[in-house]
């Protein structure tokens, strides 16, 4: 079902700066009494055991914001939404730093709800980045293989 | 035409880009694949994989796709962000 037109913020970036969820999530809602939904997601890297030193997020600049900005289109077209806001950080990124930032509003929760687990699955599989491990004990780590639980998450909106 | 190879890809290859001229009869993104895969032994390495992803122009492609008047092609690993 696609949804009529209506007056939608829309913001993405691809960056290497961290960000702050809260204040981002703040300038979708600020000023705002119609909603009544903001769904906040932030994925962080993981230590993974303790032997992870870094991330190294390589991507294809250009691409990565048309992908993200074609999926948060898709999410639109599935859902009323009132914002859709997404970060994707690159470069070295330390365990218990933020990679990613989906933030979703809309007038009822379901709506904002689903869209952020539907843009996360989607991203995940199709915007162009590639995580490299750094481990702690120096030895370089290998490019983090894609996996299949999460072609399938994505798989899961197709129905 | 441009071609662009990123994570594992460029790492095999050993560069991040570079000029490729297609010869005429290459018409589809899985016969440029293969032709990829032939021009040496790092392509082979890194194409022999089966696993490579192919956007034109930044978008992405499957291998039956029609190369047509791409400007950039990049070449690259299942996508891991997220």
């Amino acid at each position: 079902m696609t949804h009529p037109a209506h007056f939608c913020q829309v913001s993405v970036r691809v960056q290497a700066e961290t960000f702050d969820a809260v204040a981002e999530a703040q300038r979708l809602t600020e000023g705002r009494t119609d909603l009544g939904a903001v769904v906040t997601f932030t994925g962080l890297c993981r230590d993974e055991g303790g032997t992870l030193a870094a991330l190294e997020i390589e991507h294809y600049p250009g691409m990565a914001e048309a992908e993200i900005l074609r999926t948060v289109e898709e999410a639109r077209g599935r859902w009323p939404l009132q914002g859709a806001l997404v970060i994707h950080r690159f470069g070295k990124i330390k365990p218990g730093e933020p990679i990613v930032l989906v933030v979703t509003t809309s007038i009822h929760r379901t709506e904002a709800f689903e869209a952020a687990a539907f843009l996360m699955d989607y991203l995940k599989t199709r915007a162009p980045f590639w995580k490299k491990q750094h481990l702690i004990d120096q030895s370089a780590g290998d490019w983090v293989a894609a996996k299949d639980q999460d072609e399938a998450a994505a798989e899961r909106w197709k129905a | 035409m441009k071609a662009l190879y990123f994570a594992w890809v460029r790492e095999k290859i050993g560069k991040a880009e570079e000029e490729i001229a297609l010869p005429a009869e290459i018409k589809t993104v899985g016969e440029l694949v293969a032709w990829m895969s032939h021009r040496g032994e790092e392509y082979a390495e890194a194409f022999s994989t089966g696993t490579v992803r192919v956007a034109i122009d930044r978008a992405h492609v499957k291998h039956d796709a029609l190369i047509g008047k791409a400007g950039e092609i990049a070449f690259f690993p299942p996508m891991t962000g997220g």
